[in-house]
């Protein structure tokens, strides 16, 4: 019998979507938040270079109210495997006067991460950013390409979008302009855990079930930290919880849950009813709240 | 992963404006379970506020504000689900003509498409045109949804009717009969969509869900030969892989193993396929969708945008060119334009040499024309600064297809269908 590679028809074209990237661009970049998305991305772009190294920097905008969970995971997985790891800010922002940070019930510095973005992309002249976004995620996000150009302004045009056809990508921009990347488009939140599961990947503690300081507020478990605006009566009690999508604190509700593993963890994303970014803070805003987002240059 | 045994199914649907597919879509999303509580809470909500007595379902697929504004969809969105047997990624195209290149999007990664009709209205012009797309592209497999039954008292005759209109269509095409599956349904009421109507008890076929767990696809939709076009060249230059240089891409066609004579093109150098490896593991054989890395037994030139095949299944190499193409750009083709001409991952200089006419999406043929325009499919002939290496589009989607980018603005302004 002969030793066949049959491929998994995803991670495939994932690896395809990565490479191009590389290939296409000079200096590309892998926005990286510590999340299940992102860790997926770094190791499919080991995949997509083995045996030499990811030929490209991670960027972390990091708002200042991460899990500190997160943040020692980050720096661990940039140790192993070697890679280069730059830190873009909020509170550097905050400190030049280009944003504000919010005030009251819902205050998060989820939107103002924008900003320091496009500064990162324009300080380093990154041409292309790869995400971890996928179109199961969120109506808005479902209409985006693989490859998203935006203008110097970091503007998405959700009117103008280059037509993609087959697997043929077209990463051809002006100077100034960047390109938005996403490998993994096309995977399902199911498909994301069940890779990881497969491939045995490491990710932060947080994803599974542990104690944590929690109050509730419109139906949502918040976490009760020095970050997190809270009101007097609002309780603060100890929960086992989980998360499902990792954002900053500020903008990221748990779960309660007992799952402790990720085969535990894949059973109750399957069970669920309830959609990866109905714990998401920053899609309550408004019906239009990640578009809206996208046309300045989120993410 | 589960999606290994899980198979994956594309789909595009094609409608015109109000034929239903968003509420199609949704309705496939609700009976398979896959809207979880907060979105159908939320159209349960947004139905509400605009005054329906009825969920309106395309709330859960036109994502973009002006979308909802306007209650149209503008735009291809990617629509995923699963069922335990399947995993399904649809593009849910718009149907106003204008959007025509958005058709062309979708269907070209699709191995099925949905065609809606209104039961009410029968074939229309659009209908002519969504079909000769699917033509156009050999999209596999047709389902014709002939919708809104419940607007035509679920009247056998209608559904009967529209079929024969469309079956003297199949017989202008390239279909056989037994590609195109005809079902009458209600996506408002989900009348044989994910279970069988109990009012149209006429029908005796599958519901569209069904039809769809049970189709068979061949993934690739390739009969070419092995083609591996190089995408990225890895050189470690580690002291374990000091001299490993290897060659990134993604395998079309048929399988490459250890030990095949290759040829290189375009320099036609030949050699022989040393290792193929996955990550960390190397393998004697790759399938057809492998993005693997490939090393040869001898040092040859090989960069990016050159192709691997077997030395004694050459594609055809030439620096001329007739293809079907498809204007997605509103900048026109005109004859004289350059262009640069992205074949797979390889890029070349092309100019058009020739305008040989425009086809008529109703199959009626061509007429002559001096431009492509907006939304225009035309038989054109170029020639290129250098050959590129493929296989025509009724063998491989992937080796006989290439957009055209725009020299001064980078848009991408056509596909391609090489002859």
């Amino acid at each position: 019998m002969k030793n066949t590679f049959v491929p998994n028809p995803k991670e495939a074209e994932s690896i395809h979507i990565i490479r191009e990237v590389a290939a296409q661009f000079e200096k590309p970049v892998l926005m990286f938040s510590g999340g299940k998305d992102s860790i997926t991305l770094v190791r499919l772009a080991q995949k997509a270079f083995y045996p030499a190294k990811i030929p490209f920097p991670l960027l972390h905008v990091d708002t200042g109210h991460n899990f500190p969970e997160t943040i020692e995971f980050r720096d661990k997985l940039v140790e192993e495997l070697g890679l280069e790891l730059i830190v873009a800010n909020v509170q550097d922002t905050i400190d030049q006067g280009k944003v504000q940070e919010e005030k009251g019930r819902y205050s998060s510095r989820n939107s103002l991460q924008t900003t320091t973005l496009l500064d990162a992309i324009e300080a380093h002249k990154f041409d292309a950013c790869i995400g971890g976004a996928r179109r199961d995620e969120e109506k808005a996000r479902a209409k985006e390409r693989v490859f998203s150009v935006r203008d110097d302004f970091g503007q998405w045009d959700e009117k103008n979008q280059r037509p993609e056809l087959f697997d043929m990508l077209n990463g051809k921009i002006h100077h100034g302009q960047n390109v938005r990347a996403f490998p993994i488009s096309n995977w399902t939140e199911l498909d994301v855990w069940e890779y990881i599961k497969t491939e045995n990947i490491k990710i932060p503690s947080i994803y599974f079930a542990h104690k944590r300081e929690t109050f509730v507020r419109d139906g949502m478990i918040w976490t009760a930290s020095e970050h997190v605006y809270r009101e007097e009566h609002e309780e603060v009690k100890e929960r086992m919880v989980r998360f499902r999508t990792v954002g900053d604190m500020t903008c990221t509700a748990a779960v309660l849950s007992e799952a402790e593993s990720l085969e535990e963890v894949v059973d109750e994303i399957k069970a669920s009813t309830i959609s990866e970014r109905g714990a998401r803070i920053d899609d309550k805003r408004s019906e239009a709240a990640m578009e809206n987002r996208k046309k300045v240059g989120y993410f | 992963m589960s999606t290994e045994n899980r198979k994956l199914i594309n789909i595009a649907t094609a409608g015109s404006v109000d034929d239903g597919k968003s509420t199609l879509i949704g309705r496939l999303l609700y009976d398979t379970k896959s809207l979880t509580t907060d979105k159908l809470e939320a159209i349960e909500r947004n139905s509400k506020q605009k005054g329906f007595d009825y969920l309106d379902f395309s709330l859960a697929t036109d994502g973009l504000v002006a979308e909802r504004e306007q209650g149209i969809t503008i735009d291809v969105a990617h629509i995923y689900f699963n069922t335990e047997k399947t995993n399904y990624i649809i593009a849910d195209t718009p149907g106003h003509v204008e959007y025509t290149r958005n058709m062309v999007t979708g269907a070209s990664t699709s191995s099925a498409a949905i065609i809606l009709i209104d039961a009410r209205k029968g074939v229309i012009e659009q209908t002519y045109r969504h079909f000769f797309i699917n033509n156009l592209l050999r999209v596999g497999h047709v389902v014709v949804a002939i919708n809104k039954m419940d607007l035509v008292d679920y009247d056998q005759q209608v559904f009967e009717d529209i079929k024969k209109d469309f079956e003297a269509l199949i017989e202008k095409s390239d279909y056989s009969e037994d590609q195109v599956k005809f079902i009458p349904v209600s996506a408002l009421h989900g009348d044989n969509i994910a279970g069988s109507s109990e009012i149209m008890n006429w029908y005796q076929g599958p519901s569209l869900l069904d039809y769809l767990e049970a189709l068979e696809i061949d993934e690739h939709e390739d009969n070419s030969a092995a083609r591996f076009p190089v995408q990225y060249v890895v050189r470690p230059k580690t002291e374990a892989y000091h001299d490993f240089r290897g060659f990134a891409g993604k395998l079309y066609g048929g399988n490459l193993s250890v030990g095949d004579e290759v040829t290189v093109l375009p320099s036609f150098t030949t050699s022989k396929v040393k290792s193929i490896h996955f990550f960390d593991q190397e393998f004697e054989e790759a399938t057809p969708g492998s993005s693997v890395t490939i090393t040869l037994e001898d040092e040859v030139d090989v960069s990016r945008g050159d192709m691997l095949v077997k030395s004694d299944e050459l594609p055809k190499s030439e620096k001329q060119l007739s293809a079907t193409i498809c204007q997605v750009n509103s900048k026109p083709l005109r004859l004289g334009t350059k262009y640069i001409l992205q074949h797979g991952v390889n890029q070349v200089l092309a100019k058009v040499d020739s305008i040989e006419g425009l086809v008529h999406t109703d199959f009626s043929g061509t007429e002559e024309t001096e431009q492509l325009k907006l939304n225009d499919i035309g038989k054109v002939n170029f020639r290129l600064s250098k050959p590129i290496h493929f296989d025509p589009y009724g063998d491989s989607k992937s080796n006989g297809s290439f957009i055209l980018i725009d020299e001064a603005s980078y848009d991408t302004t056509s596909v391609g269908f090489i002859q």
